[in-house]
């Protein structure tokens, strides 16, 4: 989240789309019910279902799965052509004054640059115009061709309301009411705030999905604000704190880019990643890169990196290629991986294509599951009749399960949705011989470092020179560890106007990350964290919920990152003087001589306003991008594409062009093309989703949550099932191209059919909660149905939208 | 009556419910020891914990029995909503309510166990024997696999024939270290449900 959960109370609108958060995150919706209680403020919802928080909505419209770039893009179009911007804001903080190369272009579906036999774009003319001090060029008139103003007002001059309701099948008179609605929010004292989950990301345009809503918020000025922002309501208590831990191949902790094979040297790696100022006087806060980067290698390497080593840049792996969850499992259907390790994830359940990844797992030579619970991955091996229909016999692979505690069970922290970085504490020890996380990745490291230290092996220096500084080396315990992560001064740390000033002594931990240093006298395990365990203490384990300005923001409950800042880009909520846009919902002020207020300012405290420094402080021109020149790989504004099922024959915005049916931009594995179904045999839309008594794959365990929702069922309907002969309670078969389950029907108001490009669309609504092991009924796993295909820039599969056809069983 | 906070009240109420203390909390004596049963929280020690389940990550309060003394086992035996933390405030939702039978479910794991391969059991082992085993695996695997320049003649120093996805249920601290040992040994194989 940009902003934060406490903080949807400050908004006069509400838009939920692309999640549903009454059942989802129903602690969280509580701050909706009291924006409406309290502010009169209303609550729109846009889903293919009538859901719980449509329920409690003041205007409620359905949309056709996968669409919702077509209608987001209606909405653009809507403000555009109506003026309904918020001028000023956009003027001064977007990038809509930006002149793009002349030889951008957009043809019949495809951006320039388009590559077709790598499904891949060449973004060299996506580039700002740049004067000769590498300046971008900017027309403050808004008024040139090439400016991104007017290159977004001819993008979305076709998405009309005809074109939206062809599209996605949501009536005219309630787009256009919803529009009227946002339309609303451009003036500087009314505020939007757009809550989404995974029905925005489980797409093959996902992130572009995301990027149209954040377009809008910047249109509207309602980035910055209190009240505003785009707000990502993610999954698991700590999806959050793993995702900034960065356990991905692409990225080290704190969304530091990882080396690939093209960064030769430790000086190319940094002078790629470190970007030049591409407007006057702006902070281009990731100028600090080479910081955080030698300081998170002297976390990792300790004593060993040395600026005449380059810091052990050597030591860290290169990457050659894709190594996401979908990648991974792909090279292990083809042979690919030996061994895998299952670290409280339980893929075979929650990945895409069952019967791939099935198969994929079967060709390891052994298999780790970590895990509190008894999980289907750790049992892929085991047959549990048509829910699990394999040969025991047939599968060599060696299968160890860990048992791991629990959160009741461990000490440290989880970061939440609103960035809020909380210390929990063991209430009890875990059952039997269980052990934490870091227990076992400790002993397991330790064993590893001794058979390194006694038998040598590939390349064993790394292996001996991590950085091990633990107590007791097999347990490294949570205190040490947020340590770590948070930072030290390992050489005192004086301050760069005044040298005689020491900030830091050797030894003490760091106040934030601006104190890190890249000459190695710093180190910190994750510079976004840095902090949160500062000279004070344990900044994680505050528990003081004063809220003195009624505004929500409780500065003094646990630490935020980053700095301890609750709203992202809050110079964006004052105008250019400095001066709220909104004095009764202020959060930062310049005060004449510096910037402060009820937030922990996104500026440089003494940036004078007349200085122009603007709020986008980690973009090398300091606003927002309107239109993305870099970053984002299928294109450098959102456009429609059809999910890779999809109802339609053609993407009508581009009839004549399949190459634009479907994202051209996303990765296809050879052989999942052909496992794609085709409308013809499979005519119904069907959407995975949760239920608000299930927690994933999770609850299903729980004897309280599995009563209140003991049986597998989908939802279909009154008129589908009047067209298919099926009765509520009727047991169906759902098939897809890849596979099928059986489960009961429930025929339900809730869903209804759609007139989308002239023809009817339906939707199966398929919960996803069960499984073969637990203290419910058994069931399918629903991904058994779902295709094998991620989006083109985060690899999320496409789960919420795939076609299926059903019969009574 | 005077402000008692909930927690004094709890400390008020477990402190013997002397007569001076009921009539701190307003009440006359006599009927109100008619009134009280045993509070079952009372000799409970209170932790403060976050809900595992979604972002909105609402404060829990877990009540055990023991006091955290040398050899005294703990056992929780009831979570309700932490009224302290300003998004949750005390509430819990229908997934955060059945926490308790998580933590108490049937299929918590309890002891390491393995697969043989093409089998149909698990056999226990101690855990001696399960890290044994998988760091012999994971050693066998990078030495045989770990590539220390590419085609081009650069040093890449990678291992990636051995996976490892990441749980978005394990603490900071949990994750972090994950992905230290990893880029320690090499590897680039790995991921995370927070992609998912």
């Amino acid at each position: 989240m940009t902003n934060h959960w406490v903080d949807i109370k400050n908004a006069d609108l509400i838009l939920i789309m692309g999640g549903n958060a009454a059942e989802a995150h129903p602690c969280g919706f509580k701050w909706v019910v009291e924006a409406k209680a309290n502010r009169k403020a209303r609550l729109v919802v846009v889903d293919p279902r009538f859901t719980r928080s449509a329920a409690v909505s003041d205007f409620y419209a359905p949309i056709r799965s996968g669409s919702d770039i077509a209608f987001l893009g209606g909405v653009i179009h809507y403000l555009l052509l109506n003026d309904k911007i918020h001028h000023d804001y956009v003027k001064a903080f977007t990038n809509a004054s930006f002149l793009i190369n002349d030889s951008f272009s957009f043809t019949d579906g495809l951006f320039s640059g388009y590559k077709a036999d790598k499904r891949s774009y060449d973004a060299a003319t996506w580039q700002y115009q740049l004067d000769e001090q590498g300046f971008a060029k900017v027309d403050d008139t808004l008024q040139n061709p090439s400016c991104v103003f007017q290159i977004m007002k001819r993008h979305y001059a076709r998405y009309t309301p005809e074109v939206v309701n062809q599209i996605t099948g949501t009536p005219q008179a309630d787009f256009l009411k919803i529009c009227e609605m946002i339309a609303e929010t451009a003036v500087p004292d009314r505020v939007m705030t757009i809550c989404y989950a995974l029905g925005w990301t489980q797409h093959t345009v996902g992130t572009q999905n995301i990027r149209t809503m954040a377009m809008i918020q910047l249109l509207l000025g309602n980035m910055g604000r209190a009240g505003g922002g785009v707000n990502a309501l993610r999954g698991h208590a700590n999806v959050q704190g793993i995702t900034d831990q960065c356990l991905y191949s692409e990225v080290l902790p704190g969304y530091l880019g990882a080396p690939t094979d093209a960064d030769k040297t430790r000086e190319e790696y940094l002078a790629k990643r470190t970007p030049k100022p591409l407007r006057p006087n702006q902070m281009n806060y990731a100028q600090n890169f080479p910081k955080w980067h030698t300081s998170l290698m002297k976390a990792w390497y300790g004593k060993a990196a040395t600026a005449e080593n380059g810091f052990c840049y050597d030591w860290l792996p290169k990457k050659d290629a894709a190594y996401d969850v979908l990648a991974l499992f792909e090279r292990m259907y083809q042979g690919k991986l030996n061994g895998f390790i299952c670290q409280g994830f339980n893929p075979l359940a929650s990945a895409p294509h069952k019967v791939k990844i099935d198969a994929a797992l079967a060709k390891l030579k052994f298999l780790v599951v970590i895990d509190p619970l008894a999980t289907e991955t750790a049992e892929f091996w085991k047959h549990y009749d048509e829910f699990n229909p394999v040969d025991s016999a047939k599968i060599q692979t060696e299968v160890f399960r860990l048992p791991s505690t629990c959160f009741a069970e461990q000490d440290g922290t989880f970061t939440n949705s609103s960035r809020v970085i909380q210390w929990h504490w063991k209430g009890a020890d875990g059952p039997g011989e269980s052990m934490s996380d870091t227990d076992i990745i400790g002993g397991l490291f330790v064993k590893l470092r001794a058979l390194y230290a006694k038998e040598g092996g590939a390349l064993p220096e790394p292996v001996l020179g991590l950085a091990w500084p633990y107590r007791i080396a097999t347990q490294p315990s949570p205190e040490e560890l947020a340590m770590e992560i948070s930072g030290k001064a390992l050489a005192d740390v004086a301050d760069p106007k005044d040298a005689t000033k020491i900030l830091a002594k050797a030894g003490e931990q760091l106040a934030g990350f601006a104190q890190l240093r890249d000459d190695g006298s710093t180190a910190a395990g994750n510079w976004i964290y840095c902090g949160m365990w500062s000279q004070t203490g344990n900044l994680t384990a505050r528990r003081d919920p004063a809220d003195p300005t009624g505004l929500g923001q409780s500065l003094g409950w646990g630490f935020a990152w980053p700095a301890n800042r609750r709203i992202l880009y809050n110079r964006a909520a004052c105008d250019l003087s400095g001066k709220p846009w909104d004095a009764s919902r202020a959060v930062i002020a310049w005060d004449g001589s510096k910037w402060g207020g009820n937030d922990i300012p996104d500026m440089r405290p003494d940036a004078k306003p007349d200085e122009a420094v603007m709020p986008f402080i980690m973009n090398p021109e300091g606003v927002a991008r309107l239109f993305a020149f870099e970053r984002l790989l299928d294109g450098p504004l959102p456009e429609h594409y059809e999910p890779f099922e999809t109802p339609l024959d053609a993407n009508p915005l581009h009839p004549n062009n399949p190459q634009a049916l479907s994202n051209p931009a996303a990765r296809v594995y050879p052989g999942d093309l052909e496992a794609l179904g085709k409308a013809s045999e499979f005519p119904y839309v069907a959407s995975t989703y949760r239920l608000v008594e299930h927690f994933h794959f999770w609850t299903k365990h729980s004897v309280l949550n599995a009563i209140t929702q003991p049986q597998q069922f989908i939802e279909i309907s009154e008129e589908l099932a009047r067209e298919k002969g099926i009765s509520n309670g009727h047991r169906v078969r759902v098939r897809s191209k890849r596979g099928q389950l059986v489960a009961v029907a429930v025929v339900t108001k809730r869903i209804r059919s759609l007139t989308v490009n002239g023809r009817k669309t339906h939707l199966v609504g398929i919960p996803f909660h069960w499984g073969f092991r637990g203290a419910t009924h058994p069931g399918y796993i629903t991904n058994v149905l779902t295709p094998f295909i991620g989006d083109a820039n985060s690899q999320t599969p496409e789960f919420k939208t795939f076609l299926v056809n059903i019969e009574k069983a | 009556m005077i402000n008692v906070t909930r927690r004094q009240f709890l400390k008020i109420t477990a402190a013997g419910l002397g007569s001076s203390s009921l009539a701190l909390l307003g009440f006359s004596p006599e009927p109100a020891l008619a009134e009280l049963r045993n509070y079952k929280l009372a000799r409970t020690t209170e932790t403060r914990n976050t809900c595992p389940y979604c972002s909105v990550s609402c404060g829990v309060l877990l009540y055990s029995l023991g006091d955290r003394s040398k050899n005294v086992k703990s056992e929780i035996i009831h979570i309700e909503g932490d009224p302290d933390n300003p998004v949750n405030r005390g509430t819990l939702c229908p997934k955060g309510a059945g926490l308790l039978d998580m933590i108490h479910s049937a299929d918590r794991l309890k002891y390491p166990e393995v697969r043989e391969p093409g089998t149909t059991e698990w056999k226990r082992i101690s855990w001696d024997e399960a890290l044994d085993r998988v760091a012999k695996h994971l050693k066998a695997d990078r030495d045989a696999n770990f590539i220390k320049t590419n085609d081009a003649g650069v040093t890449v120093n990678r291992w990636n024939t051995t996976g490892f996805l990441a749980s978005s249920a394990a603490s900071n601290e949990a994750g972090y270290l994950s992905h230290k040992v990893l880029r320690g040994l090499g590897n680039i194989a790995l991921d995370t449900q927070a992609r998912i």
